[in-house]
């Protein structure tokens, strides 16, 4: 008798499920997308649902810039994303496919830069390195004696004197995360721009060497977030990682941190643009949803409010660093005139 | 004659002899392998649970500052909380109470938490953004919801344990290292040495730590991050598989093992249960994103989309252990309810399935168990985002404890979430093998042997 009963309950919440499922409509803002902007995103989604009562805390997911812009290209709904983050722009491509699914009004928010560090064990040698010399460690072909030819160096040190005697692992970002493009368009390609034999190339062959990074074992690619990348770093201890700013410095005193062209990463260099390899940072909103998800407008303009994201903000404390003050204004102004991306 | 049966006898008791001390040989050649095979197993996993446990223990204490704070009226000026006019619309109501609750918000929090150290410490006075970082950034909110809840405590003084800031935890209890330079420390120097001051003075305890039980996740304020969201993420989602998976599981079992024809069709239904039990859980997870959210439009981070992802995940385990239990009952107990008059379903409701119970339970419970640790599908239907509400219904978007473990392994702040990783670990084992301890409970209470 009793499984009779427990059987009738089940169908009957079965039942109601499927009836309440299709009226449901979403009152909390869905947010995806960059590991890198996950921190700040969810710092403020945290501090915004304490603000304001009448609105739920946003809800942050991962996936790296390209998952988060491609669950938010799924279309247009309450099953679908408000915000993608991103450490990247929007590809034309995704533009495309966004407007071929329903989302047309893209809003693009600027919110700061991050930086992109090369670190390594804390209990290993120094590095003061140049985009050239991260070139020839990791690219598949470098210049000998004026020729291309296969990556023949095993130890930093034979890349330059200057550099420690440790054998060459590189842990990089795989292509899922934005800072892999960073990467490429801030260290490599300026490093192989220093080589003679490069330059004289035609533009694809250059585009190519430039990027063409060895298949020896040498370089390691992390699909993961930081964590794996410190896992790595811990498990071989002569390795080399690259890492946002915000991740290095909580974990000082397990990393340090490289000089690049001699410049050492910290809020202020990057800010000032003196240190070389940094990005904005980004998010995109869904204009089809302003006015449908209940808070959504609110939690942009929070979002680019100087006490949230500015200097001397929890942001700012977290790793972030903020836009200036016309930069804001900008940002604020284009979110307000949603002024769509094309 | 006899003396050639003798000397075959012999001949045949001499191989004997000699094969017997071979064979035992193997014997205790296969008894002592089998004994390190287990002895590994058992040493492997105490390595794991003494890790886990040697890891994790300490994270269910943290740092905690006690002091008396004091409800400032000058620094709280509040109007009384609303209450409904006569007349007055619901929405009109709302808006005022939302009005109220901003200004509540707009207190000065952090100063009173200051003066609370500053009232033990005069000298401080002019350094607030030292006492401040001592404080986890949560710690405001909790002033805050005290005043709402009771607007009487304005203008009192009471005693309060207020949560340390995680890098304030990981300092006094030396899980960095102290004699790192100032460089590679995550603390100003005069942060460090108050920490230590109030330590050494006993305002600063390491006190068992209700946050990782009573709070959701938290990124802004590590300190206070808890497992409470995603516990109530896994128990929505365990009861949805419990309240599907399981009525539905035992009666396709009770069907197939007792009315079912034996023909074709019930034959290729029997091996596909058997492959779906072996399905990979992330394909579930896929199957649950294509149906479930892009074609019911269920929505995005639910336990209700989880609960029934796993329900699928779990129903052939359910099922093939009802039908396992199903078929140790012996015939002759159908056999003598039918003699005797009752139909089918009687013999099977009455009889049969009461038997079978015990291991019934137990495929369910093992099945639900398996259910609660799972991850990988729930990362595929968005379980995997940032939550910092306490779920209060299966619509409700919420993580599980697996996906908590997963996410703050992947925390930055490596220091901290080390040890709270752990900790959730131990509390999602400990859930575990209490649903075991009751699937074995249940077995023994209504085992019946023949």
């Amino acid at each position: 008798m009793r499984i009779k009963q427990t059987v009738g309950l089940a169908i009957a919440a079965a039942a109601m499920t499927a009836i309440a499922a299709p009226a449901m409509a979403r009152d909390t803002i869905q947010i995806a997308g960059s590991s890198t902007v996950l921190p700040f995103a969810s710092i403020v989604a945290e501090e915004f649902g304490n603000a304001f009562s009448q609105f739920n805390t946003p809800v942050v997911g991962s996936g790296g810039s390209s998952g988060g812009l491609r669950q938010f290209c799924q279309g247009v709904g309450a099953n679908t994303i408000d915000i993608a983050n991103a450490s990247r722009a929007i590809r034309d491509g995704e533009v495309e496919s966004c407007a071929s699914a329903g989302v047309k009004q893209i809003l693009e928010v600027q919110f700061g830069y991050d930086g992109i560090v090369f670190a390594s064990r804390a209990d290993k040698g120094a590095f003061k390195l140049e985009p050239k010399h991260v070139f020839a460690a990791a690219a598949a072909q470098v210049e000998r004696d004026g020729k291309l030819v296969a990556n023949p160096y095993t130890r930093w040190s034979q890349v330059d004197s200057s550099l420690p005697n440790q054998e060459i692992i590189l842990v990089i970002p795989a292509s899922n995360h934005g800072t892999r493009e960073v990467f490429e368009e801030r260290v490599l390609t300026p490093g192989c721009q220093a080589f003679d034999s490069i330059k004289k190339l035609d533009k694809d062959a250059q585009g190519k060497a430039c990027l063409d990074l060895r298949q020896d074992g040498r370089i390691i690619e992390i699909a993961g977030d930081y964590t794996e990348t410190l896992a790595r770093l811990q498990a071989q201890a002569d390795a080399v990682g690259v890492f946002g700013l915000s991740f290095y410095e909580q974990n000082r005193d397990r990393l340090q941190v490289a000089t690049m062209n001699g410049v050492t990463p910290s809020l202020e260099t990057i800010g000032s643009g003196e240190y070389p390899v940094s990005r904005p940072l980004f998010f995109y909103v869904k204009g089809e949803h302003i006015g449908v998800i209940p808070g959504l407008a609110q939690y942009v303009e929070y979002f680019l409010n100087e006490q949230v994201s500015g200097f001397g903000s929890p942001l700012e404390e977290a790793g972030l660093i903020p836009l200036n003050d016309e930069e804001r204004e900008q940002a604020l102004a284009a979110f307000k005139a949603r002024k769509a991306v094309k | 004659m006899s003396n050639e049966t003798l000397s075959h006898r012999s001949i045949i008791q001499a191989r004997v002899a000699k094969s017997l001390r071979k064979r035992h040989a193997r014997e205790r050649r296969f008894r002592v392998f089998g004994l390190a095979a287990v002895l590994a197993g058992l040493a492997f996993v105490a390595l794991l649970f003494i890790s886990i446990l040697v890891r994790g223990l300490p994270a269910f204490w943290q740092a905690t500052i006690t002091a008396e704070v004091y409800f400032d009226p000058t620094l709280i000026q509040l109007e009384p909380r609303p209450v409904p006019r006569e007349g007055e619309t619901p929405q009109a109501f709302s808006e005022r109470e939302i009005a109220w609750q901003s200004q509540l918000t707009m207190v000065n929090w952090n100063r009173i938490l200051e003066n609370s150290i500053i009232a033990l410490k005069p000298e401080l006075a002019n350094s607030r953004r030292d006492v401040r970082a001592l404080f986890t950034s949560s710690e405001r909110f909790h002033l805050r919801d005290l005043v709402g809840n009771d607007p009487s405590l304005i203008g009192q003084r009471v005693t309060l344990d207020l949560v340390a800031d995680a890098n304030v935890d990981v300092w006094v209890r030396g899980n960095i290292d102290r004699s790192l330079p100032d460089s590679q420390q995550q603390l100003r120097p005069a942060v460090r040495a108050l920490a230590d001051e109030l330590r050494a003075e006993g305002v600063l305890n390491i006190k068992f730590s209700k946050a990782l039980f009573t709070n959701p996740d938290s990124r802004s304020s590590p300190a206070s991050a808890g497992l409470a969201g995603a516990f109530m993420g896994s128990l929505f989602m365990m009861l949805i598989v419990i309240f599907l998976a399981v009525p539905v599981g035992v009666a396709s079992a009770i069907y197939l093992e007792e009315f079912a024809p034996r023909n074709k069709i019930t034959d290729l239904v029997e091996v596909n249960i058997n492959n779906l039990a072996a399905v990979p859980s992330i394909v579930f997870g896929l199957l649950g994103a294509a149906i479930f959210i892009n074609w019911f439009r269920l929505p995005l981070s639910a336990p209700l989309v989880g609960g029934l992802v796993l329900s699928l995940m779990t129903l052939p385990t359910v099922i093939i252990a009802t039908r396992a239990s199903l078929k140790a009952v012996p015939p002759s107990i159908r056999h003598a309810a039918l003699a005797l008059g009752a139909s089918r379903v009687q013999a099977v409701f009455h009889h049969v399935l009461p038997l079978a119970i015990p291991g019934v339970l137990t495929g369910a419970i093992i099945g639900v168990a398996q259910a609660l640790g799972e991850t990988a599908p729930l990362l595929l239907i968005g379980m995997n985002a940032f939550v910092a509400n306490i779920p209060t219904t299966p619509f409700d978007q919420s993580t599980a404890l697996p996906v908590q473990i997963f996410l703050w392994q992947g925390n930055e702040l490596r220091n901290f979430f080390e040890a709270r990783t752990s900790a959730a670990i131990i509390v999602l084992l400990t859930m575990m093998i209490s649903l075991n301890a009751l699937a074995i409970w249940l077995r023994k209470k209504f085992e019946r042997r023949w």
